[in-house]
Formats: structure tokens, C-alpha cells, sequence
């Protein structure tokens, strides 16, 4: 890796006086567990690090008036062994304990999930995000059965974030701050599309800092199931989060977000309309999953992760309710 | 000496220490951390070394400028490896490398050579033969009896294709070593399956005295045939040193090269055509496949396998050629691949039919080897018995009835495993000290614990009194550690030294004793007459009849004369069964159990002989699984050289594992057979037979991954 400046601020404001107005002059380290990688590769090459982990205040998980504030540097572990978290947000807790092994549960910060690059091989190959060479994607010919089915490029990366999906379909928000200020932006805002390969896949700016998650007070039945090939060092081929609120056992309102099949978690607003009204059971799971997919745009490799998608929603649906009768 | 010993191993019911399981000797410093891997060592001035690779799959260097590199502070000395001229033929080929004082800086300079490369046309994927045009080569036909004749007078006959991909061996401690090259003399610590044979071949390679040669290693971690030569990293690390004065440089391969140019298991792709009897006799096989083992092609072995005496065979093999690292021995090679075609293509048939394949196995058993007809029947039925097959097999498809499905499939698998040509020497001292000294190496296999337990059995002392040393060029040479060579090799030489040691010792103490020297024996720490137990002395005192005079006897392996002698021999049976749950909605695959029937002749420590069927399993089903190396046909790089989404198995996915060693009087008799490859054989055949019978449609090509069983079973596959 280059070598760089090391700063290790005590307080956000000195933190974010740290960082630059350009991608490249500073990065923010948590856990390191994917900034590492992504320097040794040479993929981050920033002139400074400013290692966040020593900020009190970015600490420990707190209930409010209006939901959950939960701080950038909280482990995946601590969100998924907290007590709140597991009685009123079934599917985050879910969705962090799903982050295979121990040791990137221990060092993994929140922030760091939210904020973490891709995992296209193309890209850790160095072929950038939109991997293209000679003018053209290398992914839609290329080896992509990891790749996007959603979303129709030229950015066909999945977003790597397990927490993402669950935190977009709980409604929640994310504290930014800078120099200038903070501003909150909705879960289902941080995540983009990047509009180029220079772009970010996230809404953050380089001079911001993620300081805290906002996670309303939910009168839901959460779940998220992950389809997982292996039980650790893997990622979810695809995965489903969802968040009911009922009346009695049918759905008022339905969130059913997708993980893992496009460059951000993926809103299956046509699964949503057919839970609305409707009594969750195994038919209407399935044709939920089936809305949810309807749409997709498979690569040459990647249709079986349509049935994957809809296997998802359709076991998170299933896996909401039981917490429903409960 | 008067007599020749009698060398042969004592009875089955005599043993006291052969066939008993005392924990293998180097478990407390490996497990504490204590064992120094040659990656692990830093001698006194050493520097760092690191490669600059190729990254185009196939090049020309036009040219190449070390310059700056050479400038930078702390880089100690450079050496280009591909000068300009030089043609690359894979993504990894080493370009250059740079020895310095850290590792940073080392890294940091390979990034500063100045490459300029004409980039040539690549060809990286070998599934489909059609593609591949001129990169294909014959690699053999073959005939044997009348097939055509045999097809159509078959009462059935089944057809399918069947394919298992490029896997890498995965060394968590990569290729390299440390080494340092003063003038005449080289000092070489590397990682290697053959350290009796490295100074030889290094010598040739630098013209340098194999005698002013000294490899030493302790410990491996992990080499799977991938370890026999010194490689390029040797030479350049060599020269490294060379120009930096004599210095002793580390060079070890990054990750990403480990995967690229450590070593590969060739792929294996086939269309078979099966025919025989509605009994479950075949009768006619053909089989057209094809495979690559990298720029060098390979084509895949011989089909059928194991069945070999089947009477009408029609088969023709081809080697595809591709820009990516070299194939290397992986763990019994050839093998896999071999089993994986014809255990599912007889898998294939005996549906066909209607059959239970374990009966078409036992059935057709009669075209294996002849010796090993009886034990391969015995195998099915044994592994069949703790599989529970009889309750749980069912036929295709009908086994559960949610999502889930649940499957068994088994597969065989056959080996050589006799013992390489060797040298130790056993020692005697007159305090009664005693020495076993060989240049052999400890894979992690337990050599070290074998070779003491069979000095331990044969001196009639405990092994806490046998001093072992292995692992240097400077002690008798013994062999390679390749083809599972190394137990039937190490137990024969270890033995017959210890004999020839012992038959001195009785020379000299026999007239105190009143006895001749053929009459001794020595047993629970006395020498003493055979028969006459209270005619004896303790060992100590034995040995003190030395006077000032050491006793150093050598015994010797020589595979020609082995097979007489009785103590080593070849010939592994093994028979597999997976029994696994498939998600049908998912296409997830889980192992519930797996069971391994194993022979091996004589088994010195059992509880080792389970550890490396326990191993091999290990590895297995993660190449099963998860394994394949994925190549980009646009870039021609490979896109998982990390651990990452190269997958390996973790602990959690193995399931439940039993491990039966088939250890009967009529195995024991044979000797001693090496047993690290053949357990590995089986896995991916047993595993892509169980998914079949679980989802009831073949699943064509292994990895058994989401993406191919949904493929499978949604019908976009043919
Ligand atoms: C084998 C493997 C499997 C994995 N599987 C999963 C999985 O299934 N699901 C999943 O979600 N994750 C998975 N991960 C990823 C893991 O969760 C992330 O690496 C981890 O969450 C990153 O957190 P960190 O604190 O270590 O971040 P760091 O590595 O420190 O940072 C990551 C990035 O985020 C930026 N950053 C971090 N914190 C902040 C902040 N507060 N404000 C602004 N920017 C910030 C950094 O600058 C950097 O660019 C896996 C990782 C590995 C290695």
C-alpha cells in the first residue's frame, strides 16, 4: 500500500477538519476490515487516514423518543446482541448477525457496513467500478453471476451492505456531518447508482462523516432473510428485507427491500402493492416474491439469482409473521 | 553380519506400538504456535523480497526499465526474470522482483519498474471444446474390443455430459523460501515437498556443488503436490541474494500469484455413452473428453476408472490449451477427475435401468483390478451399512417432501501408494541413547510420529527415547514427498536400519547373555533370549557392552525388491457416500453425513490414518462445493486469485464425518500403503451423485453451487 499521514482525532469536529474536499486526500477508518483490502490493492490510495474509532460520541446504541439512535462506530456484533434491537427490529438484528464470522462482526462498524465499496471482482481487480475497457462493460459478456439483476447498468456492482436493505426498509436515516454542518438523508437516499465511474455509490461527501443511524420507532413485523451458499466468509447471493404493519393479520403497509441484486438495495414496490390488504400465507408470499422480480433484468450468468430474490421475500414474509403471531 | 534380520513387521496381536494411536508429536508446537515455518524464519541481515507479474494473460515485453526502483532507499538488489524479447503466456508469469530491507519498500519498488508490453491474443476457457480451435490437441484415442457392436446389442444404455473445473491447491503458507547464495555456497530454507531432491535440482539449475548445497525445513504448511522443485522463485530469490552480496532473501508468493501460478488441478469435461444389461452389467463404454491444465495442455486420464477390464471401451481424450498458470500435482492427480466422470456416468446408467448404483458398483466391481475386486465389494457394502443406505437411499428425486431434498450418491476411488526409494540411518549409543536420521519431511501428515512409533515397536523402547531428526539435506536422503510414497517408505527404511542396528548391538552383547546373536530379541527396554525371558539384560546395560563404540547401521527402500520383502506395498481401495439435503427452492447444499471407507494395508497409527481421510474430505467437499478458479474470456485474468471468492469450505459446511479405516488381517498382511491422496479422490463424484439423487436431475458440473443446481433443475441446462 502507499504510504500515508495518520491522524487520530478525538472529537467529530476535529475529525471532519481532517478530511479533504476531494476523494483521494483523506479516507475515514473504522474497522479497516474492507479499507485495508482496498488499500493494499491499491484501489484507495489516500495521502491521510483519520481513524474515527477513538470518538467517543460515535459510540453505543440508544433508545429515543422516536426510535433507535444508533452510533457509526457500534459493532455489527453489539447491533446483533442488542436487546432493543432484537425486540423491535427483528430483521436489523437479523441482517448483522448474518455477517459471517466473529472476528468482521468484532472489528465491522455500522458506519463502515453503510459506507463500504463493492465487492465486483472486476472492480477488485482494478478495472473500476463500471469495469470498462475499450469504451465497454466488461461485466454483461463477463463472469456475472454475482452481478446486478436490477437496475440495467452501466453500474451492475451489487451493494455490498447487508444492513442496508433492512435500515431502508425500517424507513431509517443517517446523521452526515462536515465542517459546514450535518444533514440527515434517508437509508433509501444514502445508497445511488453512481452516475459515473468517477461517482460514489453512496451519498456521502469527502469532507463528511457518518456520525449516527436514525431508526424510527417501528409498530412493524420486521424479518430479512439472506440466501447464503456458505455459513462463513461469504456473501449473500441475494437477500430480502421486509416490514409489515398489520391490522389484526392483514397488511396495511408492506416494505419489502431487496439485498444484493443491484448497485443499491433495491425497493420491490411491485411486492408491496400486492401485500397491501392481503393476509400473509404461503400463496400470497409467493406471488409477493413473484412482484418483487417482476422486471428484473438477468446477465448471462445470473437468472437463477431471480429465483433466488423471490425465494427471499418470500421466506422473509413468511418468517415476519411468525413474529407477528408471537 | 552372520544372518540377515528377519525385517518383517511383527504379528497383528504382537504390536505394542505399531497400530496404536499416541498423539502425534509435533501437535503442541504446532498448535502453540511454536513451529518456525520457513515462512516464519528471519535470519541475521535477511531482506524482503517481492514479485512484479505479468497482468496480461498473454505479452510480449518490449521493454523494461529498473531504474528507478533501483534508486529507491532500501532496495538492495533487482532482477528481471522476463528480460525485454520475453514471450508471457498466462496472467502471473514473473516479470521481475526486488529484494530490500522491508517488505513495503520491496512492494513499493516492483511498482516502479518501467514494463512495456505488445499485448497478444488469449484464450482462458476450456469448458467448451468447439471454441477452443487450434487450442485443442489430440491427446489420445483408444480402442478396446467392439463398441459399436456392444451399443447395439445393449439391452440400455444412458448418455450424459459431466464436467469438473480448474481448482487451486490453496497452500496457506504460498510457494517460496528464504535462501542466500555466498559465493560457491547456498543456504536454502524453502517450502517443499522434497527436500532430499531440492539441492540437486538446484544445483543444476545454478551450477552450483549439490554439496555446497544445505535445504533445511522444519515444517509446511501445506503443499498437496504443489511443492516438489525449486521454482522460479527459487532461482530469482537465488540471484536476489547473489547481488545483494550474500544476504539471505524471503521471497514467498503474494496471494494473488499463489492463485495464479502456485499450481492448478487440470479441469476434466466428458460426454460418455454407457451400455450394458437391464441386470446392471456394462458392457460398452465411450467416452469424449477434454480438460486443461493450463499453457502446457493436458488431456484427462484414462476412462473408465478403476473399471478398467471393461470389454468394450471407446474413448478419445484432448488437451486444451490456455493462457493460465501451470497444472501441478493436486492431491492424487488425475484422480478426481477420473472418478468423477465414471462414477457419474455409471450413476446415470443405473438409473437408467432402474437400479440401486450400489449394486451396479458391486455388479460391475468385477472389471476392477482383480486383487481388488473382493475388497471393493466389501467396501460398498461396509460403507453402504454405515451410510444406513438401505433405509435411506431412494430413488431419484423422491426423498422428502418439502423444499428440501434429501440425497446419497457414493463413489470409489483406487491408488498406488508404495514406497519411494529411501535411506535412514539408525544409531545406537553406548549411554543407549538412540537415533533415527533420515531426509525425509513431515507434511504434516505425522511423519515424524510414524517413523518414531515403528523405531519405538522395533528397539522395544517407548518413543519418548527415540530421537528423530528429518528435514535436511545434510542426512541420508530419502524421497519426495508426492504419490502418498512416504509411510511405506519411511516405516520400511526406519525398520530395517533399527534391525540392522539391533543385530550389531546382539553380536556384541549375545556371550554375556550365552546366547547366539540371532537368538535376541529386544523387547519392553531388554535385550534378552528368545524364549528365555529371564536370560536378558536391561537396555541400558546392553548398550554399555559398546564400550566407546557407536553403533550407526543404514536401511535402505528399494521398490524393486519391496514387494518381496513384505513390508511396503501398493494398492488402495476406498469407497465414499455423501448424504446430503438440497434446498430445491435455493439450489443450497448441505452435507448431513459423510462416510469414508478406506484401506490402506498395514496402518501404523490410526488415529493419523483417520486424520488425513478427515483432511482429505475436508478439502474435497469444499472443491465440491464452492471451488472453482473463475477466468474472464475478455481480459483473460483470473477474477478470484484471493480467498475471498475463490471459496474454500469452512469448518461449518463439512457436516458429519465418518471415517472408517479398513483394517482386516487381509489388508495388514500387504504392509504398509500411503494414504494421503486416495481418501481425496471420491468426494466430488460422491457429492454430485447425492445432489442428483436429491433433486432428481443431473446437476452436470461441479461446483454443486446455487447458480448450477437451479440451473439443473429449471431446465437451462441440456
Ligand atoms: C469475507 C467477507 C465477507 C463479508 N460479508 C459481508 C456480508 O455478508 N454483508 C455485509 O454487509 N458485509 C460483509 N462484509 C463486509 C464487512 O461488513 C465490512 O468490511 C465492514 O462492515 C466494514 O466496516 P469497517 O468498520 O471495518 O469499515 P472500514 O474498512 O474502516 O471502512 C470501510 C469504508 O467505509 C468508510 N467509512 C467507515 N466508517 C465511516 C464513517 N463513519 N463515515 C464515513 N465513512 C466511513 C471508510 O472510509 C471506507 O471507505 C464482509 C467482509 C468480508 C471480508
Amino acid at each position: 500500500m502507499q504510504s500515508f499521514e495518520y491522524a487520530n482525532p478525538a472529537t467529530v469536529q476535529e475529525a471532519v477538519g481532517l478530511l479533504g474536499a476531494r476523494w483521494g486526500q483523506a479516507d475515514v477508518l473504522a474497522g479497516g476490515t474492507d479499507l485495508l483490502s482496498l488499500m493494499k490493492e491499491h484501489l484507495h490510495e489516500p495521502k491521510r487516514l483519520v481513524n474515527i474509532k477513538n470518538i467517543k460520541e460515535l459510540e453505543g446504541i440508544q433508545k429515543t423518543a422516536s426510535g433507535l439512535r444508533i452510533g457509526a462506530l457500534v459493532t455489527m456484533d453489539e447491533l446483533a446482541k442488542n436487546a432493543e434491537v432484537h425486540a423491535a427490529y427483528q430483521s436489523l438484528a437479523e441482517a448483522a448477525a448474518g455477517i459471517p464470522s466473529p472476528q468482521i462482526r468484532h472489528m465491522g462498524t455500522v458506519g463502515g457496513d453503510l459506507c463500504q465499496r463493492p465487492r465486483c471482482w472486476y472492480y477488485r481487480q482494478g478495472f473500476g467500478l463500471f469495469a470498462m475497457k475499450d469504451g465497454k462493460s466488461l461485466i454483461p459478456e463477463g463472469e456475472n453471476k454475482y452481478h446486478a439483476i436490477f437496475g440495467g447498468g452501466p453500474a451492475y456492482f451489487v451493494s455490498a451492505s447487508s444492513l442496508g436493505p433492512a435500515l431502508v426498509s425500517l424507513g431509517a436515516r443517517v446523521k452526515l456531518v462536515s465542517a459546514k454542518g450535518t444533514r440527515e438523508v434517508p437509508v433509501a437516499k444514502f445508497f445511488v447508482t453512481p452516475a459515473s465511474e468517477a461517482a460514489r455509490e453512496i451519498a456521502l461527501q469527502p469532507n463528511e462523516i457518518l456520525t449516527e443511524i436514525i431508526v424510527p420507532a417501528a409498530a412493524v413485523h420486521t424479518a430479512t432473510y439472506e440466501v447464503r451458499q456458505k455459513e462463513a466468509l461469504d456473501w449473500p447471493l441475494a437477500a430480502a428485507s421486509v416490514a409489515l404493519t398489520m391490522n389484526g393479520r392483514t397488511v396495511t403497509s408492506a416494505k419489502v427491500v431487496l439485498g444484493h441484486v443491484a448497485p443499491t438495495p433495491w425497493e420491490a414496490t411491485g411486492a408491496e402493492a400486492a401485500l397491501k390488504g392481503k393476509t400473509i400465507t404461503a400463496d400470497t408470499a409467493e406471488a409477493a416474491g413473484k412482484a418483487a422480480v417482476l422486471g428484473a433484468t438477468p446477465l448471462s450468468q445470473n437468472a437463477y439469482k431471480v429465483t433466488l430474490a423471490k425465494v427471499a421475500v418470500k421466506r422473509a414474509l413468511m418468517e415476519a409473521v411468525k413474529t407477528a403471531k408471537a | 553380519m552372520a544372518n540377515t534380520p528377519d525385517y518383517h513387521w511383527p504379528p497383528m496381536d504382537q504390536r505394542k506400538v505399531i497400530g496404536t494411536s499416541p498423539k502425534r508429536l509435533d501437535g503442541p508446537v504446532k498448535s502453540s504456535g511454536r513451529a518456525k515455518y520457513t515462512s516464519d524464519l528471519k535470519p541475521q541481515g535477511m531482506l524482503f523480497g517481492a514479485y512484479l507479474i505479468s497482468p496480461h494473460a498473454h505479452a510480449k515485453v518490449t521493454s523494461i526499465d529498473t531504474s528507478v526502483a533501483e534508486k529507491l532507499p532500501g532496495v538492495k538488489s533487482v532482477y528481471v526474470a522476463a528480460p525485454a524479447g520475453t514471450e508471457m503466456q498466462y496472467q502471473g508469469w514473473e516479470v521481475a522482483a526486488v529484494a530490500a530491507t522491508t517488505e513495503e519498500i520491496a512492494r513499493e519498488a516492483t511498482r516502479k519498474i518501467k514494463v512495456e508490453y505488445e499485448v497478444l491474443p488469449h484464450f482462458v476457457k476450456d469448458e467448451d471444446l468447439a471454441s477452443a480451435g487450434a487450442n485443442a490437441k489430440q491427446g489420445g484415442e483408444r480402442l478396446v474390443g467392439d463398441p459399436d457392436k456392444a451399443f447395439a446389442d445393449a439391452e440400455a444404455v444412458s448418455e450424459g455430459h459431466y464436467g469438473i473445473p480448474v481448482v487451486t491447491h490453496c497452500c496457506l503458507e504460498p510457494h517460496g523460501q528464504v535462501i542466500q547464495w555466498m559465493g560457491d555456497s547456498i543456504n536454502v530454507w524453502p517450502s517443499t515437498q522434497n527436500v532430499p531432491g531440492y539441492a540437486g535440482d538446484l544445483s543444476q539449475r545454478l551450477q552450483v556443488p549439490a554439496t555446497n548445497i544445505k535445504v533445511k525445513m522444519d515444517y509446511i504448511g501445506g503443499g498437496f503436490g504443489s511443492k516438489f522443485n525449486p521454482d522460479a522463485w527459487a532461482i530469482v530469490g537465488a540471484n536476489l541474494s547473489k547481488n545483494a552480496g550474500g544476504r539471505p532473501v524471503k521471497l514467498y508468493l503474494e496471494r494473488n500469484a499463489e492463485q495464479m501460478i502456485g499450481g492448478n488441478r487440470p479441469s476434466a469435461y466428458a460426454k460418455i455413452k454407457l451400455g450394458g444389461k437391464k441386470d446392471g452389467t456394462i458392457t460398452a463404454w465411450q467416452t469424449d473428453s477434454w480438460g486443461t491444465g493450463g499453457f502446457q495442455a493436458v488431456s484427462p486420464g484414462q476412462q473408465p476408472y478403476v473399471f478398467t477390464n471393461l470389454p468394450n471401451i471407446r474413448e478419445v481424450r484432448t488437451a486444451v490449451s490456455v493462457n493460465a498458470g501451470t497444472q501441478r500435482a493436486w492431491r492424487a492427480p488425475g484422480n478426481q477427475q477420473a472418478s468423477y466422470l465414471t462414477c457419474c456416468a455409471i450413476e446415470d446408467y443405473a438409473h437408467k435401468i432402474g437400479m440401486d448404483p450400489i449394486e451396479v458398483f458391486k455388479l460391475n466391481a468385477q472389471y476392477a483390478p482383480t486383487a481388488r475386486i473382493e475388497t471393493y465389494r466389501y467396501q460398498l457394502d461396509k460403507a453402504a451399512e454405515l451410510a444406513d443406505w438401505k433405509k435411506l437411499w431412494r430413488p431419484r428425486g423422491q426423498n422428502g417432501s418439502g423444499p428440501v431434498k434429501r440425497g446419497l450418491g457414493v463413489a470409489i476411488a483406487a491408488w498406488g501408494g508404495a514406497g519411494h526409494a529411501g535411506k535412514a540411518r539408525a544409531v545406537i549409543n553406548p549411554d543407549g541413547s538412540v537415533a533415527i536420521e533420515t531426509g525425509t519431511q513431515d507434511l504434516g501428515t505425522g511423519t515424524r510420529t510414524i517413523i518414531t512409533q515403528v523405531a519405538a515397536e522395533t528397539f522395544g523402547l517407548p518413543m519418548s527415547q527415540i530421537k528423530l531428526s528429518i528435514g535436511t539435506s545434510e542426512l541420508p536422503a530419502d524421497g519426495g514427498s508426492g504419490g502418498s510414497s512416504t509411510v511405506g517408505a519411511v516405516s520400511t527404511t526406519t525398520r530395517k536400519s533399527s534391525m540392522n542396528a539391533l543385530a550389531k548391538l546382539y553380536e556384541v552383547v549375545a556371550p554375556s547373555l550365552g546366547a547366539q546373536p540371532e537368538e535376541l530379541e529386544a523387547v519392553d527396554g531388554h535385550v534378552r533370549v528368545k524364549g528365555s525371558p529371564n536370560k536378558s539384560l536391561t537396555w541400558q546395560a546392553a548398550c554399555r557392552k559398546l564400550g566407546s563404540t557407536q553403533i550407526a547401521e543404514m536401511g535402505e527402500n528399494v521398490p524393486r525388491s519391496a514387494q518381496a520383502e513384505g513390508l511396503n506395498t501398493q494398492g488402495a481401495a476406498g469407497v465414499q457416500i455423501a448424504d446430503v439435503s438440497v434446498d430445491t427452492e435455493t439450489g443450497i447444499v448441505k452435507i448431513n453425513r459423510y462416510v469414508a471407507v478406506q484401506d490402506c494395508g498395514l496402518v501404523i497409527n490410526p488415529k493419523l490414518a483417520e486424520s488425513q481421510v478427515f483432511g482429505a474430505i475436508i478439502m474435497g467437499i469444499g472443491t465440491a462445493l464452492f471451488e472453482e478458479r473463475i477466468m474472464d474470456a475478455q481480459t483473460g485474468r483470473v477474477l478470484n486469485p484471493d480467498m475471498e471468492f475463490y471459496k474454500l469450505a469452512g469448518i461449518a459446511d463439512i457436516g458429519n464425518l465418518v471415517v472408517h479405516m479398513d483394517i482386516r488381517p487381509e489388508n495388514d498382511k500387504r504392509g504398509v500403503i500411503g494414504l494421503g491422496e486416495p481418501p481425496a479422490i471420491p468426494i466430488c463424484a460422491a457429492v454430485g451423485n447425492a445432489v442428483t439423487n436429491a433433486i432428481g436431475v443431473r446437476v452436470p458440473t461441479i461446483p454443486m453451487t446455487p447458480d448450477h443446481v437451479l440451473a439443473a433443475l429449471e431446465g437451462r441446462i441440456g
